[in-house]
């Protein structure tokens, strides 16, 4: 695992030789008068991925989506799809289809005519559209309910209507603005996973635009945490959930407790911290730097609490638990630290030991190799206080 | 008791409003009854004397023998609402275009043009035209008519469509781009068979205003007589009841065309809703 | 990272800036695309509306010693203005207090029409819609002179008048200024209520279960909630009922009496049969600028600008 200093040269493809497949974006800038919606973005997608834009409203990940579909022209910059420049290509001439977000199906034409309106558009023979159009319907599962209305469909069947249009036409890449936003809980775990099981089956490049970090983690092989109009991270779920690259990372990407440190240079295979006059280590392939302001970040569920003897090796905190809820399957406490902050802990219920108390006296504690040190630069300001 | 008083309080406003929308409706159903009487002359269509209504089907099987140009006029003023509704129709589709799809120089100044017509005395636009057609040396007539008529009926044109596509949502447009239509094809296949229940309703709405001018046509028309130019002309005579057998005809024509449209919407609705 | 400068392909030269997209993204938008669609409506408007009123200013100033026939001289007669106020300021009067009175009754019977519509309808909502429109399907002359039968000396609501004090046998109601009255009202109603419906329909039914909740009584949440909330349709309303009551003559001419006559009867018989076209324009545009004057008070004094 390399330590980059600015995650999106994990990228390099955007910066090395240009790949000939997939789609690339280099230096994409989109200004909007003074606003700046993207900041000098490249980023390169493989062909057949499954990739994510993961960030908060207004972050700039919608209007990346929008420059790749052609609704929006960048400022600066190219996007070029297949080893072709693309950056000036109208919507309809680019070999790139979009699920919109609230679907935008025509209301006053009917499932089949929705689906076979793209195919049309490209004259492609009337004797192929029939039946590509009801292979779609077959694949989204609406076989028999080519000859409704949109309004006459739920919100799930709506979104598959939305994703067999676009599909239909074989795009190089497929945009979906959060396709599933306007789906409830259940409705979009199910959509998930059958989106993941048609992008494997049809093996297109999905590019999927989504505020839901659980959404963007089950179905991506790559997520990008986008802020403020620049990509914070980019690499496989588990990367970034588990060694974020900043502290905005670190808490957009479910919760972490940081604690404002002081990194004091490498000793042997670890780094060492001081935090509160305190002494930690963290493993040296977990640090984002050696020396200077730094948080020390650890997951809530990495850590323990205990009211008994700390296993060797684990760095340890003492504290009193001043809440406890029960929520089945863990026990989430908050732990007031001797400095006055207070740190978030997730026990599994695993069956053994009851709930403790507020109040109780505990020691909190975690395995060195699962915390991580990032630089306190790095989006202090964004990092959300740990609940 | 208190249910009384509580039922009283839920419904008293919509009793209200019937007895008001009966009201409206009155003069149109005194219409209908007076097609059926028989006066004992011109002079006394609208006025029933104590023995009350003399029914006869006279005025709807001899409906054009009332007065000679009196099925004249209105075969002039279906011509004149035919032209100047297509054409009003047309230029202020085009502007509540501009007005909705752009920002651009004037748009300000535009809105203004469109608002004034419609807030303006019809005397007033009638005598002003009245003035520029005489310094004009244009001579009054169907074109005259038919000039006037699409002038106002414009601003009503834009204000309509202009509601309908502004409740547009642009994603539709973008999607059918996205779907590789070309600007013509979205419109074509999108844009205009989502705006055309707002521009039938203008096409309606300006034909009825058309159909139905007094003031504006009494400056302009010449020698030419519309329908209402005809009605006003014979009350100084005597009015012939079979104006108002054609008067219950056009309620009758027009109440049906809308209630149709409105069954078929309802219906459309219903079917989306139950399934 | 440097951004790399990417050139559009086919642009020469220096001169690479892009302006903006426009709002509806994609299709590339000309700055000319609107005025092609706004010319020949606009010029319509321009020509057939704008320069005639343009004109009938100018016509105002004219030496009513012309004729049509042989055109008028523009002398700059000021005293055309002088001469129609004073000689027919008791038609002005009467045209701002007929239309002002049918505006507050059109008001007083058309919000509780409106409201009933828009928040006691339900399903009925359409058709009663329908019925506010209905008046409209067929001629406005013919509906007036319908009130000529209903108001008449032998009617069944002057039969009803007559039982109350107040009317005795002589006393009628057609040509009097209560017919004429009465004529604007209904004839202008439906254009109060279809703005009132309008702001009413977009009152969100929990907003008045929250002002119930807050104020108990309904009459003031009525007054504090529902009534402010509604104002630009009362607005809107009462300005599309006032104007064309202002310079109406139908009704004064089919349900009045000479008595009764509003100024809109003075500038079509000026023009129509009088032929002293200086002195009709001259009161058309006094009409005109009083209402505009009157209108701008209005809206600015109630602080709304949704007009339309």
């Amino acid at each position: 695992m390399s330590v980059a200093p600015t995650p999106v040269a994990a990228s390099a493809a955007a910066t090395g030789a240009p790949a000939t497949g997939g789609l690339t974006l280099t230096g994409v800038t989109k200004r909007f008068g003074a606003f700046v919606a993207v900041d000098d973005l490249s980023l390169h997608i493989p062909e057949g991925s499954f990739f994510a834009l993961l960030g908060a409203s207004g972050c700039g990940k919608t209007t990346t989506l929008r420059m790749v579909a052609g609704l929006e022209e960048p400022t600066t910059g190219a996007i070029t799809l297949g080893g072709a420049d693309i950056t000036r290509m109208r919507p309809y001439q680019r070999p790139v289809n979009t699920v919109f977000q609230s679907y935008a199906l025509f209301p006053h034409m009917t499932v089949e005519q929705n689906v076979a309106f793209g195919l049309q558009q490209r004259k492609v023979k009337r004797a192929e559209i029939k039946p590509a159009v009801q292979a779609m319907l077959d694949l989204v599962q609406l076989a028999d309910y080519g000859h409704r209305r949109p309004a006459q469909l739920s919100g799930g069947q709506q979104q598959r209507v939305a994703l067999a249009r676009a599909l239909v036409n074989h795009p190089q890449v497929l945009l979906l603005d959060e396709p599933l936003g306007a789906l409830d809980l259940k409705l979009r775990r199910q959509m998930q996973i059958e989106l993941k099981r048609i992008q494997t089956e049809v093996g297109l490049t999905f590019v999927h635009v989504t505020h839901d970090q659980e959404e963007a983690m089950t179905m991506a092989d790559t997520v990008a945490v986008m802020n403020a109009g620049r990509i914070e991270q980019l690499g496989p779920p588990t990367e970034i959930y588990e060694f974020p690259a900043s502290a905005f990372v670190a808490n957009f990407l479910g919760q972490s407790n940081l604690l404002t440190a002081q990194a004091q240079g490498p000793s042997g295979a670890d780094v060492a911290v001081e935090a509160y006059g305190s002494r930690f280590a963290v493993p040296a392939a977990r640090s984002r730097i050696t020396s200077g302001p730094a948080h020390l970040g650890v997951r809530p569920e990495k850590l323990h609490v205990t009211t008994e003897v700390v296993p060797e090796g684990h760095n340890a905190v003492p504290g009193v638990i001043t809440d406890s809820s029960y929520v089945g399957v863990s026990t989430q406490y908050l732990v007031r630290a001797p400095w006055g902050d207070e740190l978030a802990v997730f026990a599994p219920n695993s069956g053994t030991g009851g709930p403790l108390h507020p109040g109780t006296e505990v020691t909190v504690h975690w395995h060195p190799a699962h915390s991580f040190l990032l630089s306190a630069e790095s989006g202090a300001e964004t990092a959300a206080e740990p609940v | 008791m208190r249910r009384v008083t509580r039922w009283i309080a839920d419904h008293w406003i919509m009793g209200v409003g019937l007895v008001v929308l009966a009201y409206m409706a009155l003069p149109i159903a005194v219409i209908a009854l007076l097609s059926f009487n028989k006066p004992d002359s011109n002079k006394t269509t609208y006025l029933l004397d104590d023995s009350g209504v003399h029914w006869t089907l006279d005025n709807w099987t001899n409906i054009c023998s009332g007065a000679d140009d009196m099925c004249g006029s209105l075969w002039v003023s279906l011509q004149v609402g035919f032209i100047a509704t297509v054409i009003a129709t047309i230029l202020g589709t085009l502007i509540a275009f501009a007005l909705v799809r752009h920002r651009f120089f004037g748009r300000s100044a535009m809105n203004v043009l469109i608002f004034l017509p419609m807030a303006t005395p019809e005397i007033v636009m009638g005598s002003s035209l009245l003035t520029l057609f005489v310094s004009g040396q244009v001579g009054l007539g169907f074109g005259t008519i038919v000039i006037a008529h699409v002038m106002f009926c414009i601003s009503f044109v834009v204000v309509t469509v202009k509601a309908r596509l502004a409740g547009l949502d642009p994603r539709l447009q973008e999607a059918a781009m996205d779907l590789y239509a070309t600007p013509f094809a979205t419109f074509r296949r999108v844009t205009l068979p989502l705006v055309m229940p707002g521009i039938v309703s203008a096409a309606l709405l300006s034909f009825s205003l058309s159909f139905d001018d007094y003031i504006i046509t009494t400056f302009n028309s010449g020698g030419v007589r519309t329908f209402p130019l005809f009605v006003w002309g014979a009350n100084q005579r005597g009015i012939p009841p079979q104006v108002n057998a054609i008067a219950t005809g056009m309620f009758v024509i027009a109440f049906v065309i809308v209630a149709v449209g409105q069954l078929r919407n309802a219906r459309r609705s219903r079917r989306a809703a139950t399934s | 990272m440097s951004a790399v400068v990417t050139t559009p392909a086919g642009t020469a030269g220096g001169d690479t800036y892009e302006p903006p997209p426009e709002p509806v993204a994609g299709a590339k938008r000309r700055w000319w695309v609107p005025y092609v669609q706004l010319f020949p409506g606009g010029l319509w408007l321009v020509i057939f509306f704008a320069l005639p009123v343009a004109l009938l200013a100018q016509s105002t100033l004219w030496d009513p010693a012309g004729s049509l026939e042989n055109g008028y001289e523009l002398t700059w007669r000021w005293q055309n203005f002088s001469d129609g106020i004073s000689t027919y300021s008791d038609q002005f009067l009467r045209s701002l207090g007929y239309a002002l009175v049918a505006t507050i009754l059109c008001l007083i019977i058309g919000y509780p029409l409106a409201y009933a519509i828009a928040l006691k309808a339900g399903r009925w909502r359409n058709l009663m819609l329908i019925g506010v429109i209905a008046p409209f399907f067929t001629s406005f002359l013919v509906r007036t002179l319908a009130w000529k039968t209903i108001l008449s000396d032998h009617g069944w609501v002057m039969d009803v008048l007559r039982m109350t004090p107040f009317f005795g046998p002589d006393d009628r109601l057609l040509a009097t200024p209560a017919a004429v009255i009465a004529g604007l009202t209904y004839n202008f109603v439906p254009f109060m209520v279809l703005p009132l419906y309008a702001s009413l329909g977009k009152l969100d039914p929990r907003l008045l279960e929250a002002a119930g909740d807050l104020y108990a009584h309904p009459i003031k949440s009525f007054f504090r909630v529902t009534l402010p909330l509604s104002m630009p349709g009362v607005v809107g309303g009462t300005l599309m009922t006032f104007i064309p009551a202002a310079g109406d003559y139908i009704n004064a001419e089919l349900l009045g009496s000479p008595a009764t006559t509003m100024i809109g009867n003075v500038i079509q018989s000026q023009y129509l049969r009088v032929g002293d076209i200086p002195v009709a324009a001259a009161l058309s545009f006094t009409l005109m600028a009083g209402i505009l004057i009157l209108v701008a008070i209005y809206v600015a004094v109630s602080g709304t600008d949704e007009v339309v």
